[in-house]
């Protein structure tokens, strides 16, 4: 028989028609999963970066900070900040401009509105893997008989090997142009939702005022009302850019490594700590520092766009 | 008895719940219990081969070994890493193949000593593939099958340009730009115009080494500079093949007319030969300079045991087994499926396959020409030549200032694992 304090700690475990105990079943999975499989493995590798851990997890050489030195020394790990910076400057401009186009050209159609939402859409369901490929072997390859060499022999031009010149850097249009198509369609489904809060009224007052239709419209009102909505795109797209190894690994690396240009962070680091190097010390510390990037760069960006602020 | 929707859902995760921790507690990879019919189980990786037939080969070898039940496990993918993270856990393999292993990881402990098995066959191991696998005095893998790579190239198209098979480095450039034409390069490579598959071979070919005998840098010298600055030439001709759809390792290139010079693995020997017939010759990396000698380069996969094996005294016995005592399994493994020289010298002399035409000249080459990657030289150490190479070459970077960057950081790699000793 359960007495009266059993079951007011039972109740206020379980809450109100067991909303707790129901909350817990369902959410607790993935607590465990995320507790498990990222806090920890988070905690493990701060750890790591202050051990001389080559080919070990568990190691025992304490060496301070000299891996955050040696890492911050490097000029391999400095080039590829430098990469990350150049490829933010292609990839975030190229697609905030292209996914807001999209949404808008999507927006004014009077007919087949979902058909092409869905176009447009669709390589956000392409594996990066496959579609790097494509634009590796078919697209860009360097020989005759690629896409892009092939137009570009109807037009007399030379051959181009997209992705193995350095003098001009090719390669940078392959990087950019695929994930542009992977992903522009995502960030057009947010301008659109963006766009379909605008209220018509705004635009109602905006004719009784003489607004012209088009640029003179959209710089008064349609863009100022998207604020909120391209803050959070660009946001997402420089830690996307922060993250970028997908297509950067299948479109420049080969059995035997990865050239010194266009390596992003995460791809030296994947050569540093899970590549042979197996320095998972040298490797944690890196990592360690560009979290510690990204979480800066990103607040910063925050607090200067005003994300979260209440708006006007 | 009714039951209602929200029941159903409690009885559903309940039992989904309980599934998955049942199956996180007891997992059963097949090889936590000691035995398996009354016999240890034991865990084989190799990587993928591309030739058909060898996956049920090494099937077959495990199959009749007749002390454990060896389960093989065939990987694709980036196997090089696989193993090494795998190494760090008990879930890893018993025996694996290893294109090593590292100095990491025997100074890591990570492998076995295998030195007692190769007591009596020691000699008759190629020495330049067991030498990287030796590690103060001890043997750490089983040299299995030893590849190389050589150039390749297409007779009727050096004929027709008026160029001779290029015997030093300064004719391989002349050659190479003679035979580029709009459709067809001179050269191919690999994709990356070189630095990633040529590692230390066009310094072998200039009299030097990545690291010499005694534990120090083999490059530190003016030829080095003077070598690698002539591979930018290459480039800057455009004499080079670069973006083709398969790289170095795939002969299509090759076969396909892309290019009339291709530097690629022995393997491809056979896919050589059934599409061009005669129609091909095959050289080593040539000679530069009055102190060069013909290089290629040579390596060889081995069986190693992890150290954190539960059996490693059978993983060792069947190590053993397979790799030193059942020579006819070793012939059958490097020259039916795909085309390899067999570790053995023994083995190696007595094969028909390897004795004529291309194949003979190649096998010549590897033995007389061939130059293995010192066990000193480290990851670190590799990419830091390699970027510098790819610079040097793409980039037309100052060899001298390039390489004195190297220069350092191999020193200090030499350093860092000559101090664990």
């Amino acid at each position: 028989m359960r007495g009266p304090l059993t079951t007011t700690l039972t109740r206020k475990l379980l809450g109100p028609q067991n909303r707790h105990l129901w909350f817990w079943i369902f959410v607790g999975p993935f607590v465990l999963g995320l507790t498990l499989f990222t806090y920890v493995p988070l905690a493990w590798s701060v750890y790591l970066s202050f051990f001389d851990a080559h080919n070990t997890v568990s190691p025992t050489d304490f060496v301070g900070f000299d891996n955050y030195t040696a890492m911050l020394g490097d000029d391999a790990f400095t080039g590829s900040l430098v990469t990350f910076l150049v490829f933010t400057a292609f990839i975030v401009p190229a697609t905030y401009v292209l996914s807001l186009a999209l949404a808008l050209m999507v927006n004014r159609l009077r007919w087949a509105q979902a058909f092409f939402r869905s176009v447009f859409f669709l390589p956000v369901a392409c594996s990066y893997v496959v579609a790097a490929l494509i634009w590796k072997m078919s697209i860009f390859n360097g020989v005759r008989f690629g896409l892009a060499n092939t137009v570009l022999d109807w037009f007399g031009a030379d051959q181009i090997a997209w992705l193995s010149t350095t003098d001009p850097p090719w390669y940078w249009l392959v990087i950019v142009t695929v994930r542009l198509w992977l992903q522009a369609g995502f960030y057009m489904v947010l301008f659109l939702a963006g766009l379909q809060r605008i209220s018509p009224r705004l635009y109602e007052a905006a004719a009784v005022d003489g607004a012209r239709p088009g640029w003179q419209v959209f710089r008064y009102i349609t863009f100022p009302q998207l604020r909120a909505t391209s803050v959070a795109v660009v946001l997402l797209l420089v830690i996307n850019a922060f993250q970028a190894f997908d297509e950067f690994y299948n479109l420049l690396s080969d059995s035997r490594g990865y050239p010194p240009y266009a390596r992003p962070p995460l791809v030296y680091l994947y050569y540093t700590a899970l590549g042979q190097g197996q320095n998972l010390g040298l490797g944690s510390a890196g990592a360690v520092i560009l979290a510690l990037i990204i979480a800066v760069v990103t607040v910063v960006q925050a607090r200067w766009f005003g994300l979260g602020r209440k708006e006007d | 008895m009714s039951m209602s929707r929200r029941r159903l859902l409690g009885a559903g995760g309940g039992l989904a719940l309980t599934g998955a921790l049942a199956s996180a507690c007891g997992s059963n990879t097949g090889r936590d219990g000691d035995d398996h019919a009354g016999q240890p189980v034991i865990e084989q990786w190799y990587h993928q081969y591309g030739e058909p037939g060898t996956e049920q080969a090494v099937r077959r070898y495990a199959d009749a070994f007749d002390q454990a039940n060896v389960q093989v496990q065939w990987r694709p993918g980036a196997y090089d890493q696989q193993t090494a993270a795998a190494l760090l856990t008990k879930s890893g393999p018993d025996v694996f193949e290893v294109n090593g292993p590292t100095l990491d990881q025997i100074q890591g402990g990570q492998v076995v000593d295998l030195t007692d098995l190769l007591s009596e066959a020691k000699d008759d191991f190629n020495p330049a593939v067991l030498a990287p696998k030796t590690y103060q005095g001890k043997i750490w893998a089983v040299p299995q099958v030893i590849d190389t790579q050589l150039f390749y190239y297409r007779k009727s198209m050096l004929e027709d340009a008026g160029v001779e098979p290029p015997r030093s480095l300064d004719a391989l450039i002349d050659a190479a730009k003679k035979l580029t034409t709009r459709d067809v390069k001179g050269l191919f490579l690999g994709n990356d115009g070189g630095p990633g598959v040529l590692g230390g071979t066009p310094l072998n070919a200039a009299g030097l080494t990545l690291v010499t005998e005694d534990g120090k840098v083999g490059f530190d010298d003016p030829a080095a500079a003077r070598t690698l600055g002539k591979l930018r030439q290459l480039y800057a001709e455009k004499s080079l093949l670069l973006g083709a759809p398969s790289d170095w390792s795939d002969p299509a290139a090759f076969t396909q007319g892309l290019t009339a010079m291709q530097w690629s693995g022995l393997w491809a020997l056979p896919q050589v030969k059934k599409a061009l017939g005669d129609d091909f010759g095959v050289l080593p990396f040539p000679q530069d300079g009055a102190h060069g000698a013909p290089a290629v380069p040579v390596g060889a996969y081995g069986a190693a045991v992890s150290a954190r094996s539960r059996h490693k005294a059978v993983a060792k016995a069947y190590v053993k087994w397979l790799w030193v005592e059942r020579t006819n399994y070793q012939e059958d493994f490097a020259l039916r499926y795909g085309f390899h020289i067999p570790a053995r010298i023994s083995l190696a002399t007595k094969a028909a396959k390897l004795r004529q035409g291309a194949a003979g000249e190649a096998v010549r080459y590897a033995t007389d020409h061939g130059h293995a990657e010192p066990l000193l030289w480290t990851s670190a150490s590799r990419t830091a030549y390699q970027d510098a190479l790819s610079r040097i070459i793409k980039g037309g970077a100052d060899p001298d200032g390039e390489l004195r960057s190297v220069v350092r950081k191999t020193e200090a790699e030499l350093r860092r694992v000559q101090k664990k000793n």
